[in-house]
């Protein structure tokens, strides 16, 4: 089978790959663009580790064909914040102890940022439903939800801030 | 896990969706948000030489109301299901039962027309549309034909869809009096040990309809005109919500699998329905 053209915006460049059809997006991601925020868990859509903002959607990259991100703008981690400019759910994660191993954490701060988009004042059982595509293996969940609680609150009283 | 080679096609209208089907017979399939296809790819226990895929066909896209009538394209996610005003006020058991789908992720790329067509007995959908008596649209080269969502299903993965048919919309209409959607699962982003769909509307303290279907009991979803029967005319008190759990547990035909034994999943149906029925009646 052919090889195709995919093109895409990651994080806000315009990015261009051959890929077979049915290469996933995880793995054009990962291996061919070299983007390795997002991990690979379970591979079955069942962990989230592998989430990333697709179309202002959080999707399982290990669920979604490369073929299907064909003209999609994409957000991984690295979109979101690095190490010298943190976005506030790191700084949050970090500050709350909102992980132990990490390995989960790309997937849950993507997903926990477009949560936020949608929900900017949730309760706590709110953000448990809204995170409920997300595992973490340390099982961490407490400070997950303290830390994604108080990046609410922070972004909130900035946007007070400025206006 | 990565699947087999495919050619992939993304047409922009659906006749030319129809004529890849009909060119290309059984090694076609057509994929909407792929979330229950893709898995099967992966595993290698579908194996599709041409893969259709039909995001960029805005006419499967799109839900409408208007008096009478609810319209939802084939390609509207669960997501959009959801949050959509309109159909909530038209059929809110639609958005109680999508919120139990999965997780969020999956509900921001599956759809009510993968949901429906695929025949998977664990899909919620499928029972859920038996309930609002909904008509399932498809299209293939000889034209449209409209199929009762409660004539769709044989068994598990076969319906009433031809292979080179798409199904391009649910249709039904909007519902009133009392509703219900209960599902047992054994974690988020589960399929139901047992699920219930239930509407119920009243004339006074006398049940006037009522409509009870299943999910995940059978090879494929189970509408219950019995139970149904046993609720109609009835003051809806515990005899009659008794006398319809049973009309419905009769018709069901659960397989043992991961989710427990076939004893433990009509337990677990007896007590799901119940809770259903209370719940719909609690709001009619």
């Amino acid at each position: 089978m052919s090889k195709m053209h995919i093109k895409m915006t990651v994080n806000g460049k315009q990015v261009e790959t051959l890929a077979e059809p049915r290469e996933l997006l995880i793995h054009v991601l990962r291996e061919r663009l070299d983007i390795t925020g997002p991990h690979i868990g379970c591979e079955t859509s069942h962990c989230g580790a592998c989430t990333v903002d697709m179309d202002g959607k959080s999707v399982k990259s290990c669920t979604v064909f490369a073929a299907q991100a064909n003209g999609a703008d994409v957000t991984t981690i690295e979109g979101l914040g690095g190490p010298d400019n943190l976005h506030v759910l790191q700084e949050m994660f970090k500050e709350h102890h909102g992980l132990q191993c990490g390995f989960c954490t790309p997937g849950m701060i993507t997903r926990a940022h477009r949560f936020l988009q949608e929900n900017p004042d949730p309760t706590e059982e709110e953000v448990r439903f809204g995170m409920a595509g997300n595992l973490c293996r340390c099982t961490g969940y407490q400070n997950i939800v303290k830390a994604i609680m108080a990046a609410a609150s922070e972004m909130n009283a900035a946007k007070e801030a400025a206006q | 896990m990565i699947p087999g080679t495919f050619e992939y096609y993304r047409p922009s209208d659906l006749s030319e969706a129809i004529k890849l089907l009909t060119t290309h017979g059984d090694d076609a399939r057509v994929m909407a948000g792929g979330h229950s296809l893709i898995p099967m790819m992966k595993l290698r226990m579908a194996d599709i030489p041409h893969l259709v895929d039909l995001q960029d066909i805005d006419a499967l896209r799109g839900i409408e109301v208007d008096g009478d009538a609810v319209r939802i394209g084939a390609m509207v996610t669960q997501h959009e299901l959801i949050a959509d005003e309109a159909l909530f006020k038209a059929a809110p058991i639609i958005r109680e039962a999508a919120l139990q789908i999965a997780d969020p992720q999956v509900r921001y790329v599956g759809t009510v027309g993968g949901n429906v067509a695929n025949g998977d007995p664990g899909n919620d959908m499928p029972g859920l549309m038996q309930c609002l008596d909904a008509v399932f649209s498809v299209h293939g080269p000889d034209g449209e034909r409209d199929i009762p969502a409660r004539e769709f299903y044989e068994a598990a993965y076969f319906t009433a869809r031809e292979d080179d048919e798409v199904l391009t919309a649910v249709s039904f209409k909007p519902q009133s009096g009392g509703y219900a959607y209960e599902k047992q699962k054994r974690k988020i982003g589960d399929y139901a040990t047992a699920a219930s769909a239930v509407l119920i509307a009243k004339d006074g303290a006398t049940c006037s309809s009522a409509s009870i279907a299943m999910t995940n009991l059978s090879d494929t979803p189970i509408y219950s005109q019995a139970a149904s029967d046993a609720l109609i005319g009835s003051d809806l008190g515990p005899d009659a919500v008794s006398a319809a759990v049973d009309a419905a547990l009769g018709e069901i035909d659960p397989a043992e699998d991961g989710r427990g034994p076939v004893e433990f999943k009509k337990h677990v149906a007896g007590v799901i329905l119940r809770r259903a029925i209370e719940r719909a009646v609690s709001r009619a």
